[in-house]
């Protein structure tokens, strides 16, 4: 069981939510109150989702060997076109949709410039994950704009047993599960992955799917960018969604996703995203400065990778044949 | 110009090593972009605003060197900005405790080139992508700033204010400051290594590729955990700078500040893949982004965050040149 690729990222989420029920003995408590329920338990979940459902973009897009930096900054211009939409009197409805148009541009864009022009994922996303952000200023014009509007609201903030907002993460998570792991797509997802050459070679249409990633991961990143702001029922364009690309990432990295592409875990983003969020409730709880949440952060981050390197399972493995093989094979490097 | 100019000229490009040819586009941009502001503005093309843009940027000369020799080796490191901050915040706790000068720098600069160490041992005993490590690396900087304190704590200390405020006059109507000459050592001293010592060799040709360079024998290991403490020692110094540019320690500062260090290493033609650019480069690519910050600082009605649309414009229009390029030479 030990060697199961979940094992110890599960065991971190179980080791938080512990220490929070003894800090805390009513943490577990769930209380059903007006048709909703509370607790320390759903609030994890509510204040996840956004995370969780960029967290499933950014699962597929670095399968494909990609990696999507501008999540963050997608994020903010979403909560930035749908407020100054509502604000300027257009309804939710038609600004949300608006939104999520141009974040499916803003996707196309990162894509044509990774799977057509050839530029390496880091460096394509950095473009708009420096000028997005720019950009979602430019369309607030620099102020923090509050909207009041029942419908935007519940996006983020309103229940329906549970959040609104999980129940929308969770739905994408199952629906990318079902169209990923039901057909074949998980699959050639994985190969463009492993090996970009040789799936063209082998007719897997590489370019289509490594454009469709980044497309999703943008629309994923819009839908959080409502959620984000909706919460909170303002658009910041400054601090909404920042570092949000990096607790995805790290998401994605603790629930067993190879950064180097071609195998890829949703469960384990799912998981990984609670760790995340998990971690940021208990240091909260435990009443360390907030800010210093990044060091836990950090030795989180580092206790799993090496936890699941390769090398140290080689380690700690017993050792039967001693010094045959290198344990790093050096890497045919795809050039 | 007629044909035969045409061909003359043809002839002179191509006489100019391929290599270099990022180098000098990044600093037509740069002459661009100044020149255009000498145009536009009175008062631009002052031999003031051109050291002025030293002076503001000299912190961010010696992190885009210790960024170089990471990228070169096909790595990256994010933990810079962080580093720098946690740099600033070291120094001004320990002034503030009392201690000489000296000691307070050499706590920055040892701490800083550990960090890096840290992150170049675990990315190459642990084989864990390095973008993980020093994403980790900035985490756990970043939040020991809080550790050490949530305020900002400002620098009193009479030694780093004559540092910071002492100003060189080399030439008359030219004001340099002391940090200027240390980045400008920095670069050099960085040149030398990665040109003329076996380390630099060594770094070139693991970026060019690492199993050829291990079964060429070469020390690959060594330097790939090298590179990061080199990339460690000059996020201290960067933030030993920025502290004398700001005159505090805040946990704060620097934020983002590695998007804008990979940005100028880009645009000065260093490839992301590794093997291939200068440090020289990675300078012009500062001054192209100070450029901008001046030019939109001048025009007075742009707000600042035109300069990172300015900046993610320029990143892009440099990879999509660099990307035509190498599409050309295979």
């Amino acid at each position: 069981m030990i060697r199961h690729r979940l094992f110890w990222p599960i065991v971190a989420l179980v080791a938080l939510l512990a220490l929070n029920t003894a800090v805390n003995p009513s943490f577990l408590e769930i209380r059903f109150q007006d048709g909703h329920l509370y607790g320390s338990v759903v609030d994890i979940l509510r204040n996840g989702a956004p995370t969780l459902l960029i967290a499933v973009g950014m699962t597929l897009v670095i399968a494909t060997r990609g990696i999507d930096l501008s999540v963050g900054a997608i994020a903010a211009i979403a909560g930035a076109i749908a407020c100054t939409w509502i604000v300027s009197g257009g309804g939710a409805l038609t600004g949300m949709l608006l939104a999520l148009c141009v974040c499916v541009l803003l996707g196309l864009w990162n894509g044509f410039l990774v799977s057509v022009l050839g530029i390496q994922p880091i460096i394509a996303t950095l473009v708009l994950m420096t000028a997005g952000r720019g950009g979602a200023m430019l369309i607030t014009e620099g102020q923090i704009i509050t909207v009041d509007d029942p419908l935007y609201s519940r996006i983020g903030a309103g229940f329906l047993v549970l959040p609104i907002a999980i129940l929308i993460s969770l739905g994408v998570l199952l629906a990318v599960a079902a169209l990923t792991r039901g057909t074949a797509l998980g699959m050639l997802v994985e190969s463009v992955g492993t090996n970009p050459r040789a799936s063209r070679l082998a007719g897997v249409r590489s370019r289509t799917i490594v454009w469709t990633v980044y497309v999703f991961s943008g629309l994923c990143a819009g839908l959080a960018g409502l959620m984000i702001s909706s919460n909170v029922n303002a658009a910041d364009a400054n601090s909404a969604g920042l570092w949000i690309e990096m607790d995805a990432i790290l998401a994605v990295v603790i629930g067993g996703t190879l950064l180097a592409g071609g195998r890829y875990s949703l469960s384990g983003t799912l998981v990984g995203a609670l760790v995340i969020q998990s971690l940021t409730t208990t240091v909260y709880s435990i009443g360390v400065p907030p800010n210093a949440i990044l060091v836990f952060k950090a030795v989180v981050v580092i206790a799993v990778c090496l936890l699941q390197s390769p090398r140290t399972s080689a380690l700690l493995r017993p050792r039967r044949r001693a010094g045959t093989t290198d344990p790093r094979t050096p890497e045919v490097t795809a050039a | 110009m007629n044909v035969l100019d045409l061909a003359r000229v043809r002839n002179r490009v191509e006489r100019v090593p391929r290599r270099f040819l990022p180098v000098i586009a990044t600093f037509l941009v740069f002459v661009l972009t100044f020149g255009t502001g000498a145009v536009r503005y009175d008062g631009f093309a002052s031999p003031q605003v051109m050291t002025n843009l030293f002076v503001d940027n000299a912190f961010l000369i010696v992190l885009a060197v210790g960024m170089t020799f990471v990228i070169l080796t096909g790595g990256i490191d994010l933990s810079v900005g962080a580093v720098a901050a946690l740099s600033t915040m070291i120094a001004a706790a320990t002034l503030e405790a009392g201690w000489p000068p000296l000691a307070s720098v050499s706590a920055v600069l040892v701490s800083g080139t550990a960090l890096g160490l840290l992150m170049g041992l675990v990315i190459h005993f642990f084989d864990v992508q390095p973008f993980i490590v020093t994403l980790a690396g900035m985490f756990l900087a970043r939040g020991l700033c809080f550790l050490i304190s949530v305020e900002s704590v400002s620098i009193t200390d009479p030694v780093f204010r004559t540092m910071a405020t002492g100003t060189i006059t080399p030439v008359e109507g030219v004001t340099l400051t002391y940090s200027v000459l240390i980045a400008l050592a920095v670069v050099l001293v960085a040149v030398y290594v990665l040109h003329l010592t076996r380390f630099g060799r060594t770094v070139y040709a693991v970026g060019g590729s690492e199993s050829s360079a291990r079964l060429m024998g070469l020390p690959a290991g060594r330097v790939q955990v090298g590179v990061y403490a080199v990339s460690g020692f000059c996020s201290a110094l960067g933030g030993l700078l920025f502290s004398l540019y700001m005159l505090s320690g805040y946990g704060l500062h620097a934020v983002g500040m590695e998007l804008d260090v990979i940005a100028a290493v880009v645009i000065g033609g260093t490839l992301l893949t590794g093997g291939t650019g200068y440090v020289v480069g990675s300078v012009t690519g500062v001054l192209v982004l100070g450029t901008v910050q001046t030019l939109i600082s001048f025009e007075g009605t742009l707000s600042s965050w035109w300069t990172k649309i300015v900046i993610g414009v320029l990143l892009l229009v440099f990879v999509i040149f660099q990307r035509l390029m190498m599409r050309r030479a295979t």
